[in-house]
């Protein structure tokens, strides 16, 4: 890997995060919706409208309000909660702290639980075993995350029963058990479709190579069938298995903004519903800004990681 | 075809969409009782002879919401999926088709509308659009467009260089000749199977956006919103929100299986 190649990549980054921006603002900017009305109510006067839209500088151009927009951007102003009144960053930086430590907890979970699952039922193929996690799998990729989520809090948050915290948010430098007591919902939410989808993944994979020739050879070499997997066939399902966790990662940040909203708990998703309620655009932008880039992001690590678990692949 | 019927994930598949479909025509019909009648004697009730699948919160029959709901909930993912499969087709097989420059900016396009989740996508048109059943059909037939053109662009470039295309080029068809004859018919298939998965997501999302109180409205009977309205009562009876849930997870269920189905009978090396 060069390291005209990484910059190429990095390049490419830039890139799609400036289409990104201009995306994000031809949705919350020029569609029918005028942000002045919606901000007011149906029932402003024209008067009120005027004067709300000249105040926010909503009047001009819609190209000198989206390089101003992104001028500012590149400054790391985000510009000012309608609804606050604060400077978005104030908002949306603990929001992020608390949505990535949500993430990062049920990504890890996921990655431990569904790697090992995949790779027994390839092991076991066309056992009941095999057959159970294939049957779950599927049922967890057509449950959306509110209907998992609910039913996770009548099974486990139910007045009667309370073995969990319905909702809610404690910081892990507070108290490291109530911050594990709350996030095991939400975090069983997201993670219970990731495990399904990766781990199937993983037992296709780990199917084809346990199939290949050189699968094949090291049994006939007579090594022991331990070290065939553990030493030849592991390693090399490993990098689809990363290409498939980043391809969830776009999946969990769609996910984040139901579980969080369903758990209350502080992060970006529920700080996004409740700014899109109140039609403030500034949060609005930075939130989908901020997780287009961190799914860009995570791509170009992923790719970097299969580059490096995998000698074939060989990036000019 | 035959080979659907001989895969056991398109039998299961296509039971299970039988089974919604039905309800989908029949399902005002076969309802037993009227969807917004009240029998507040029997509030959030369980399953019993009179009503099978219990009742919810007024006393309203679950077998029959879920049964008039069926149409709005399947419509929808329907709906969704075939504007975003018309507008992601046009625009990916105009970019594979044409080359060079238009491709590329197309391409580059694509490639930063896809960065942005497709739930967050839905949810920012939907809520500038206002909220509603036809808003938020819109919003995810949007948020659906740059991935099937995507789909559509590469299926159009891997068959632009097979034997029978050349083999037109060479007898000198014109241009307007291969692609509608040669090209296009070749690219539904995959079109068809991401098509037929994409209707899976289309239900989950209408149904989200419903739970969200974007999407479908009260009274009506789409099952996002049935587990919305009847989430406050979900201690008191797991029946109204799991016989939605449920109805939810069959349907979606039912499209992944036959998508799937399908790609295996497209494509012989495909593996399960």
């Amino acid at each position: 890997m060069s390291s005209t190649y990484l910059l190429r990549r990095l390049f490419a980054v830039v890139l799609v995060l400036w289409i990104v921006t201009i995306a994000i603002f031809a949705i919350t900017t020029i569609l029918p919706g005028n942000a002045a009305i919606m901000i007011l109510g149906e029932y402003a006067t024209p008067d009120q409208v005027t004067a709300l839209e000249e105040r926010l500088g909503l009047n001009r151009p819609a190209a000198v309000q989206y390089f101003e927009w992104l001028f500012n951007l590149l400054q790391g102003d985000f510009g000012m909660s309608l609804r606050l009144s604060v400077p978005v960053s104030a908002v949306v930086g603990s929001a992020f702290a608390n949505s990535a430590l949500l993430a990062v907890t049920a990504l890890s979970v996921v990655t431990i639980v569904s790697i090992p699952l995949g790779v027994l039922a390839a092991l076991k193929r066309g056992t009941k075993a095999d057959l159970g996690i294939s049957f779950v799998a599927y049922i967890g990729t057509a449950m959306p995350e509110f209907v998992t989520a609910t039913l996770l809090l009548v099974i486990f948050a139910g007045p009667n029963i309370s073995l969990l915290p319905a909702g809610g948010f404690i910081p892990p430098g507070e108290s490291v058990t109530g911050f594990f007591s709350h996030v095991i919902l939400p975090a069983g939410t997201l993670g219970l479709i990731m495990t399904a989808h990766i781990a199937r993944q993983v037992r296709s994979e780990m199917t084809d190579v346990l199939s290949s020739d050189y699968i094949r050879a090291a049994r006939l070499k007579g090594l022991h069938e331990r070290r065939v997997i553990r030493r030849h066939a592991l390693p090399n399902s490993m990098a689809p298995a990363v290409a498939v966790i980043s391809l969830d990662i776009g999946y969990l940040l769609g996910g984040i903004i139901v579980v969080e909203e369903i758990f209350a708990w502080p992060g970006l998703g529920r700080l996004l519903i409740l700014a899109l309620e109140n039609r403030d655009l500034p949060v609005i932008q930075a939130i989908a800004l901020l997780l287009a880039m961190v799914y860009a992001v995570s791509n170009l690590l992923s790719d970097l990681m299969i580059a490096a678990l995998d000698p074939r692949v060989r990036y000019e | 075809m035959n080979e659907l019927i001989r895969n056991p994930t398109g039998i299961v598949g296509i039971f299970l969409l039988t089974l919604v479909f039905l309800a989908v025509v029949f399902g005002s019909v076969l309802a037993p009782y009227d969807p917004q009648s009240f029998h507040p004697a029997v509030r959030l009730s369980g399953p019993s002879v009179d009503h099978w699948l219990g009742t919810d919160q007024f006393g309203r029959d679950l077998l029959s919401r879920l049964l008039t709901g069926a149409r709005s909930t399947i419509l929808f993912g329907l709906g969704a999926t075939g504007l975003g499969v018309f507008a992601g087709s046009i625009i990916g097989v105009t970019a594979g088709v044409s080359g060079g420059w238009i491709d590329s900016t197309i391409m580059r396009a694509l490639d930063g509308l896809l960065a942005v989740p497709d739930l967050l996508f839905t949810l920012l048109i939907v809520t500038m659009l206002g909220g509603g059943t036809n808003e938020a059909m819109l919003a995810v037939a949007v948020a659906f467009t740059p991935g099937m053109a995507r789909i559509s662009r590469s299926s159009v470039l891997s068959i632009r260089t097979r034997e029978y295309v050349l083999a037109a080029v060479a007898r000198g068809e014109s241009q307007a000749y291969i692609i509608s004859q040669e090209v296009v018919p070749n690219t539904i298939g995959p079109i068809i199977v991401e098509a037929t998965i994409r209707v899976s997501f289309a239900i989950m999302i209408g149904a989200t956006l419903g739970f969200l109180g974007l999407g479908a409205q009260p009274p009506s009977t789409e099952w996002g919103l049935m587990v919305a309205e009847a989430r406050q009562y979900m201690y008191r009876s797991i029946w109204v929100v799991a016989v939605p849930g449920i109805a939810i997870a069959v349907a979606a269920l039912g499209f992944n299986l036959l998508g799937d189905a399908l790609r295996d009978a497209f494509d012989p090396r495909g593996r399960l």
